[in-house]
This record gives C-alpha cells, sequence and structure tokens, in this order.
C-alpha cells in the first residue's frame, strides 16, 4: 500500500479539517495533492503532531481534526498516546502510516530500501499500543480499500479513532514545498478562525478493484 | 490565569502546583490536560493557540528541560505564544537534594534560548506580571517564563 494512494483516498474529506500532518514525505505529499489553508505540516519536533492536534480538538470541538502522523514521530511520544487516550477528544482522528522506517530522517532510500527500520519492523504493534492506551477505536489496516473504509468511518464518526496504515517506505516524488513554514502557520490559524461547515452527507468508500489500486474515480479530475 | 483568558492548561504535578492544578481542575471553565511527559503540552498550546485559545503550562525545572525540543521546534522555530508558569525549585532553603541541580540551569537555559522570565515572589505582584507576561507573549509570539518561587508556593510544614 502506498501511503499517496491513502491521502488521495481520503483527500476529499480533508476539506472541512483541521490536518496537522509530521515532516518528510507525508507532508510532501499531502502538498502535493494540493495545498489548503487547513493543512499544517509540523516540519520538526517529531512525536508533537498528535499533541497539537490535541490542541486544536479540544478547543475547538466542534471541528473534525485529523493528525498524519508516522510509525517513527509516534515512537518519540508514545506517552502521549495514553494524554489523547484519557483527554479523548471524540473530534480527533488519528492516522499513523507505518513503514517501518525512519524514511524522511535519511532512515531509507531509493528503492524503498530500509536500513534504519522502527521497532515496528520487529514486532511493535502500534495500533496495539494505541488500543492498550484507551484509544476507543484503534485499527491496524494494509489495504487501500480497507484504509479507505476504516478512515472515512473514523472521519465521519464520533470517536476517538487511530488508523494505523502499514505502506511502502518509499520516498515521495519530490520533497518541494512551496509553502513557507511561517507562512503555513498563519495561514492555519486564520483558517481555523472560520467556523468549520455544516456537517455534510458521509461518503461511502469508494470501492476500489485489485486491478486499479492507485486510481480513485472522484480524484480523477483533479490528477486530469 | 483567567484574569488574562487562559482556558486551557497542561500540567504535570509537584508539591508546589498542586493547589493551582487542583483549582485548575475544579473550575467548570478551565479544561486541564494531564500530561504524560512536559513536551507534550507545548504541542497542546501551539494547538489551542492555532484554534484561537490562550492557555498556559504549569511544570517544575526538570519539566521545563524535558521540553526543550518542542519549545524549540514548535514554539520557537512556528512563532508561537507560549506562557510557562514554572515552579522554580533548588534555589535558597531548597531541602531536596534531587531538585538541587535543575534550579541551576533553569535560567542559563532560559537565557541561552533568549526567552524572557521573571521570577514572581509576592502574591501582589502575580495579577500584573501574568497580565504582561501573557501580552509579551502574544506581541513576541515567543515563549515567556514566570518563574515561580519558595515564597510564593509553599510553606514549610511546622
Amino acid at each position: 500500500m502506498k501511503r499517496l494512494d491513502c491521502l488521495k483516498a481520503i483527500y476529499p474529506e480533508l476539506e472541512d479539517c483541521a490536518v496537522v500532518t509530521i515532516m518528510g514525505a507525508v507532508a510532501a505529499e499531502l502538498y502535493s495533492l494540493g495545498h489548503r489553508a487547513n493543512f499544517f505540516y509540523l516540519e520538526h519536533a517529531m512525536g508533537l503532531a498528535s499533541s497539537i492536534g490535541l490542541g486544536i480538538a479540544l478547543s475547538q470541538p466542534e471541528r473534525k481534526v485529523v493528525v498524519i502522523d508516522g510509525d517513527g514521530s509516534v515512537l518519540m511520544n508514545l506517552g502521549g498516546l495514553t494524554t489523547l487516550a484519557r483527554s479523548r477528544p471524540r473530534n480527533l482522528v488519528h492516522v499513523i502510516f507505518d513503514n517501518e522506517t525512519l524514511l524522511s530522517v535519511g532512515g531509507g532510500a531509493p528503492g524503498g530500501y530500509k536500513w534504519f527500520t522502527t521497532a515496528t519492523s520487529t514486532g511493535s504493534d502500534l495500533a496495539g499500543i494505541a488500543k492498550a492506551a484507551g484509544y476507543p477505536r484503534s485499527q491496524l489496516v494494509r489495504e487501500l480499500e480497507d484504509f479507505e473504509e476504516a478512515a472515512l468511518d473514523a472521519i465521519n464518526g464520533d470517536e476517538l479513532s487511530c488508523i494505523v496504515a502499514k505502506v511502502d517506505a518509499e520516498m515521495p516524488k519530490s520533497f518541494l514545498m512551496d509553502v513557507h513554514m511561517l507562512e503555513n502557520r498563519f495561514e492555519f490559524a486564520r483558517a481555523l478562525q472560520r467556523p468549520p461547515k455544516d456537517k455534510r452527507e458521509p461518503r461511502r468508500p469508494t470501492r476500489i478493484t485489485k486491478e486499479q489500486p492507485t486510481t480513485i474515480p472522484a480524484l480523477k479530475s483533479r490528477e486530469d | 490565569m483567567k484574569s488574562v483568558g487562559v482556558t486551557l492548561v497542561s500540567a504535570l504535578p509537584e508539591t508546589w502546583l498542586v493547589h493551582l492544578i487542583r483549582m485548575a481542575d475544579e473550575d467548570p471553565q478551565m479544561t486541564l490536560v494531564r500530561l504524560a511527559k512536559e513536551e507534550e503540552g507545548v504541542g497542546v498550546s501551539a494547538g489551542a493557540h492555532f484554534a484561537g485559545v490562550r492557555s498556559a503550562m504549569l511544570l517544575q525545572n526538570h519539566g521545563f528541560l524535558q521540553a526543550i525540543n518542542g519549545i524549540v521546534g514548535v514554539s520557537l522555530l512556528y512563532k508561537i505564544p507560549l506562557l510557562m508558569l514554572i515552579t522554580d525549585r533548588g534555589s535558597f532553603g531548597e531541602k531536596d537534594p534531587w531538585q538541587t541541580e535543575g534550579g541551576k540551569h533553569t535560567r542559563p537555559v532560559l537565557d541561552a534560548l533568549h526567552i524572557a522570565h521573571e521570577d514572581l515572589s509576592r502574591p501582589d505582584d502575580v495579577e500584573p506580571k501574568m497580565a504582561q507576561a501573557m501580552t509579551l507573549a502574544q506581541s513576541s509570539l515567543s515563549p515567556v517564563a514566570l518563574l515561580l518561587q519558595r515564597d510564593l508556593m509553599w510553606e514549610e510544614p511546622k
């Protein structure tokens, strides 16, 4: 499963959410799908994306917050999972892309080669850890259609949820992001001043067959 | 804290902070986030700031030292206001040997990071200093620290 395909699958749902991503590959890939003012890319301080998400979720309970995290970052702040679990914001979805490596800080190489793996490569189970920390919902997914279903359920749902998605340790096509960190920080805060739109009709997962795993019909026009 | 608009407090307890944290916990207008480690509080405060809510962190010298990476990588790097109320252990009168080292290094580290800080020792100073600290944090988009002193926070048990 590719991170980029997962991001494409949930991109339409992120329109009205506060989205906080970690640094590196996932930030660059979300940016490549189309930057929005409600996306904040935490380019440093690994481990704190979920803490920032918690601060937003508690401050604006009516807005959905989606944290897009990674295995390396989460492992730097495992205690934070317990803080989220006990605070239990109903409006926070914690997506963790688990590529079993510290890819974006140099632990990976082109071609999916992993030379500095994380402990998830030797069996540490982040979905299990989140569940044991007290997340009401936590799920491990390995297939794109399962990811889409779980993520849409969580985003349209009303419960603190964690989705751990096993993904390839692949570099993004480009790390280029033409938005300065400070510009991003100020526009993000401004975007959160606008009240969230009324809840729209939840979208059901687009059924994707194995034969066409990377293209989601709803996003085709965007790609063209 | 309420007089400067703080409605969200993240904290880890230590003996001097017990009353303050309990007051925050019992106040229906306050949200208390019980942290596992102080660095998380920097993230929580940043998120609150993005969402338009004023917050404060209650911590101790070693909590501050623990949170340094978050302070540098979030508050300073992204220019985010952060009000830290740090109980300043390890100064004159300290009986606990284990508090004496952290106390020594708090000010030099604050200075090294160019974080504005002032001591709070007298109850009359609390409200005006808190207001000044919050004003500076908001105008400079930076962390600021109030170092809560023994005379303000602690009475030796008789």
